[in-house]
């Protein structure tokens, strides 16, 4: 009676990544809860220790790969991929974190626990095969990173950004819990393979009635992903959120977003993938037509990267539109790309924003090419990375979306986007342009020369967008061995 | 015959419960209203025979969160909350919102009557509380588990944003 | 008539009559226990004007507050004001219906019956909270306020002492948890090495705590808030409010005795030679030695009228000793006697820490509930689990 209640050692094994993470996430709050007054903060170190050891664990468990505690999660190569992507990019926020908090005075072991257990929540969406462990999973990280973008209490741009993204967040997810009732309704299941049986059955429940359920979970998830027109909060959140924050934000969460997306809706919903695909179109062109224009008009570098995220995010639902293999590789690498480009971004705007977060406009960025040659390098390289300049990692990110979308004859769909991305070209070069070819201002002290955590994420980001500008292949083999979610 | 009434006075009171309890202006009514909306949903509940749902649902639902609800309703004076009219400029955009998603759904509603009836429920052959436990701790484990990770998170956010400044 | 009784509905239709009609007459002696009780422990005669030792107070009581004129304070919701008395009486009285009295005496036998009960306590305090609200008034708003804070910090507690009891019989519902320690020929509190006793201990603290009775009375502390959350109602309404307290209380040491001291079962359940001394000596010495001794105080008491109530009283007693000394008779009282018995024993001892306990402070209430009780509930619920599976 009692084996069915004991997981496996192989479900533990394809779980361990988790477990770890959970284990250092409340490690880390026991530390402070017993820590004296004068005593160190190693959490910074040990969160890293918890992110290596889990990308470590990722690998075992992809070579074990297979469903896990009863039909829960699954571990595949598409999973496995996300899950690292996660963990890197909590990494790298973690790395900036160490001198930003306690630049602001607000050390502390909370932020590192909740990054953690953020990174979990991502962990299991990214490898959920049942729209319970989606929900679950998506809370985690929704309600931890609620809380990481006002963990400033006193700073009233955290407040508005914390609130900003807890009431909309929760209106969100409650669509997706309400989809997601809606499916359980009509096909009796909520594992994401017995809901493609079960639509794609001979007899499949009212089409209509099913189109509502995914448009309901559409929603939800759109948010998670800042989709046009659900894309509202992403520049208030991001600009008001603590700038590691922000950089978290628009990587980890964001990706594993994507990731269940376009899980449900390869797998669970592709029966009726002619119903979505216009859906999709329209959303994919509107968000990178609606991050693009207002990006241009943005003086604030934390706004604009957000704009930029929301461009980007466009970019990525185009490849889903592709809905082929091909596609779903493009999804990956470019979300891949994103990430190094994008945290990379933010890491230097952290350093540069100095003490409250003073100087987060793109002016207060002139003379940095003579003040901070290096750092002005480094983030001219993650923005010629986002405009899609060939030698970066954002150039072959989107040649592959744009294949893909060839290859599925959506050509109007990718003639519109290569516009979009020439318009894109003005506001990053603009910011080139200010840090290049206008002299600083007096107003403006000079930036401290970057170092310690920050540095580190900041190089080892330009190198892997250089890399993967270079050799794309390093990831794009894996990529495209794990785009196929049906084996 | 005497199902049929109970489901549609338990209907009711979940229906009607709900829209008033957005609609009444004193925070405290609302409360109320919402407590007769989560009782129907237990009445319901146990019609279906779900009687360990019925009563976690009064336990946690009605016992537990709404009194803290009526706790901090009554603890914050939201006299001067009531008195503001909300959403004063964008409300016909939210209306038609609104609107235009009921229509949507009452759409798609009007589709779904013509579905085959749906199948019945098992017949509980044991208690059913063993069997929400034999799901639970089997197939669900997972699921059940990481959910308390859920709520670990949801308790270290609240602390985080609730903590003196002093207490730093 | 054999039809009639035989018929399902028979005895939890009969139980309910006597319920809800004679549970108004219960409250009102309880109270008038207690009284009497507290005013011994504190050297006092207590009620001594009504009636031969104040045995009719009670009903002079009752008739007082269904006489006094109905008082709703200016500014009160009223809707909400009328309804919270309903809500506490109703939910106090519907929770009795679920006690098992005896083998087969009960109104409802629900196998998740335990759940109901809390459920049913737990909307129970909605009528406190609500109730001190719509009064409109600050004394009955703070009485609110910590009844609610209270209720859900101790519940957490209670419910997790409940577990052990519910994890060793395998079940929630109130007849099969009796059942199951029959079968196991031990009343929980001695069971699983002595380890129930500690969580008895927890379960008692938190339920006397979710009771709002004293040394837990925050909700009306008389000291600091008047009346607390019935500051301001009287008359029949705050007859109501006493009714589902007393009701509350009730049921409280019901559950007691069942989780934790075998319900109807006599001591040494399964012991086969002791049923004689048990069973039949020993009710019939207890109430008619109760007897003979309210008949040595006849010869005390001076006016006629009063000797006479009482030696009535004194007959009363011992012919309802007597009785149980009909084999056919005992078998069907002697479950209930014990089941009361027991529930007297466990309610003495709430008056008891009434008469002895200074009332908690607010934060100490708090420390005792979130950093005591409910840490050590769930290190016993985890060593029960373990001596439950030793034992099993």
């Amino acid at each position: 009676m009692y084996d069915k209640f004991i997981p496996t050692a192989a479900d533990y094994v394809r779980f361990a990544p988790e477990i770890l993470l959970t284990v250092f996430g409340t490690l880390i709050m026991l530390i402070e809860a017993g820590r004296k007054e004068d005593q160190r903060r190693p959490y910074g170190i040990l969160s890293l220790i918890a992110l290596a050891g889990a990308i470590y664990l990722a690998f075992p468990a992809y070579n074990n790969a297979g469903p896990a505690f009863q039909g829960m999660l699954i571990v595949d190569g598409f999973g496995t991929f996300f899950r690292v992507l996660c963990y890197v990019a909590a990494a790298l926020a973690v790395l900036c974190s160490g001198q930003y908090l306690s630049r602001e005075k607000a050390d502390s072991g909370e932020y590192y626990s909740l990054i953690l257990f953020s990174v979990v929540g991502q962990g299991v969406m990214v490898t959920a095969n049942e729209l319970l462990m989606v929900f679950i999973g998506l809370e985690i990280s929704s309600i931890a990173t609620y809380v990481l973008a006002g963990f400033l209490r006193d700073d009233q741009r955290n407040n508005e950004s914390a609130l900003k993204y807890f009431l909309l967040g929760s209106f969100a997810t409650a669509f997706l819990l309400y989809g997601i009732a809606w499916i359980y309704g009509l096909t009796g299941s909520t594992d994401l393979s017995l809901i493609r049986a079960a639509l794609g059955s001979a007899n499949p429940p009212n089409v209509i009635l099913t189109g509502t359920a995914a448009a309901l979970m559409f929603v939800g998830l759109a948010f998670k992903v800042s989709a046009f027109p659900f894309q509202i909060w992403t520049p208030d959140v991001y600009q008001g959120a603590p700038a590691p924050v922000s950089a978290f934000m628009s990587a980890g969460p964001k990706a594993a977003a994507f990731a269940i997306l376009v899980r449900i809706f390869m797998t669970a919903f592709e029966p009726i993938a002619a119903r979505w695909e216009p859906i999709l179109w329209v959303t994919a062109l509107a968000t990178m037509v609606v991050g693009n224009f207002a990006a241009l008009a943005q003086v604030n570098i934390k706004r604009l990267l957000a704009y930029s995220s929301i461009a980007h995010a466009g970019y990525i639902l185009v490849a889903i539109t592709a809905q082929s293999q091909i596609g779903i590789s493009a999804v990956m690498f470019y979300l891949a790309a994103y990430t190094f480009m994008n945290v990379g971004a933010f890491a230097a705007v952290t350093h540069l924003a100095g003490k409250d977060e003073k100087y987060v406009n793109i002016e207060d960025l002139a003379g940095l090419g003579q003040r901070q040659p290096v750092t002005a390098a480094l983030l001219s390289v993650f923005l010629l990375s986002l405009i899609g300049v060939p030698l970066t990692g954002g150039f072959f990110g989107k040649f592959y979306i744009f294949k893909a979308a060839l290859d599925s004859n959506l050509v109007w769909l990718t003639v519109l986007g290569l516009l979009n991305s020439a318009v894109a070209a003005y506001y990053y070069l603009r910011v080139l342009v200010v840090m290049y070819m206008q002299d600083a201002s007096a107003e403006v002290p000079a930036p401290k020369p970057v170092s310690g955590g920050i540095l580190v994420a900041l190089v080892g980001s330009a190198v892997a967008t250089v890399i993967l500008g270079v050799f794309p292949s390093v990831i794009l083999n894996f990529a495209g061995k794990s785009g196929t979610l049906n084996p | 015959m005497l199902d049929t009434f109970f489901f549609y006075a338990f209907a009711l009171l979940t229906v009607a419960g709900a829209a008033l309890a957005v609609t009444m202006r004193s925070a405290v009514h609302c409360a109320v209203w919402l407590i007769a909306s989560l009782l129907g949903t237990a009445g319901l509940f146990l019609m279906q025979q779900a009687e360990f749902l019925f009563a976690a649902q009064i336990v946690l639902y009605v016992g537990g969160i709404m009194v803290l609800f009526l706790f901090v309703i009554m603890l914050v004076n939201l006299e001067a909350a009531a008195r503001e009219r909300q959403m004063r400029k964008r409300w016909p955009i939210a209306l038609a919102g609104v609107l235009l998603l009921a229509a949507g759904l009452a759409r798609s509603l009007e589709e779904g009557i013509r579905l085959p009836a749906p199948r019945p429920a098992p017949e509980a052959a044991a208690g059913n509380v063993q069997q929400i436990a034999t799901v639970l701790f089997g197939e669900y484990l997972l699921p059940f588990e990481v959910a308390s990770v859920l709520l670990l998170v949801a308790i270290v956010g609240a602390i985080v944003m609730a903590q003196r400044e002093d207490a730093r | 008539m054999q039809e009639l009784i035989s018929h399902p509905l028979f005895t939890p239709l009969l139980l309910t009559a006597l319920i809800v009609l004679g549970f108004p007459l219960v409250t009102g002696y309880l109270v008038h226990i207690e009284r009497k009780i507290l005013a011994d422990m504190q050297a006092r005669l207590g009620p001594m004007r009504a009636g031969p030792h104040g045995l009719l107070q009670p009903l002079a009581d009752a008739l007082k507050l269904l006489l006094k004129e109905d008082v709703v304070p200016a500014g009160a919701d009223k809707a909400l004001f009328w309804m919270a008395p309903l809500i506490a009486a109703f939910t106090g009285l519907t929770a009795i219906a679920l006690l098992p009295f005896g083998e087969r005496l009960y109104v409802a036998d629900m196998n998740v019956g335990l759940l109901i009960i809390s459920a049913l306590g737990a909307v129970g305090v909605l009528g406190m909270t609500l109730g001190g609200w719509a009064s409109n008034s600050h004394y009955s708003l703070l009485g609110s306020l910590r009844g609610a804070a209270q209720l859900v910090s101790y519940e957490v507690a209670v419910t997790l002492a409940m577990l052990a009891p519910v994890m060793s019989a395998s079940s929630l519902s109130m007849v099969e948890i009796v059942r199951a320690q029959q079968r196991r020929g031990v009343w929980f509190v001695f069971d699983n090495y002595g380890l129930m006793i500690v969580t008895f201990g927890i379960f008692l603290i938190a339920a006397v705590a979710e009771t709002n009775r004293a040394p837990f009375d925050l909700p009306e502390a008389e000291s600091e808030l008047v009346a607390g959350f019935h500051t301001e109602y009287s008359g029949f309404r705050w007859a109501l409010f006493m009714l589902g307290e007393y009701a509350h209380a009730f049921v409280i040491c019901g559950v007691t005795v069942v989780l934790f001291f075998g319900g109807w079962l006599r001591p040494f359940p399964n012991v086969a030679w002791l049923e004689l001394p048990l069973n039949f000596a020993f009710p019939v010495l207890l109430i008619g030695g109760s007897g003979a001794a309210t008949l040595m105080l006849v010869r005390k008491v001076r006016r006629p009228w009063q000797r006479v109530f009482l030696t009535a009283v004194a007959a009363a007693l011992v012919s309802a000793g007597l009785i149980f000394l009909v084999p056919a008779v005992n078998h069907v009282l002697i479950a209930p006697f014990w089941f009361f018995l027991k529930l007297g024993l466990v309610l003495y001892l709430l008056f008891w820490l009434r008469g002895t306990l200074p009332r908690l402070r607010y934060d100490q209430l708090m420390n005792l509930g979130w950093k005591r009780l409910i840490p050590l509930a769930l290190l016993m619920l985890f060593l029960n689990a373990i001596a439950g599976l030793l034992a099993a």
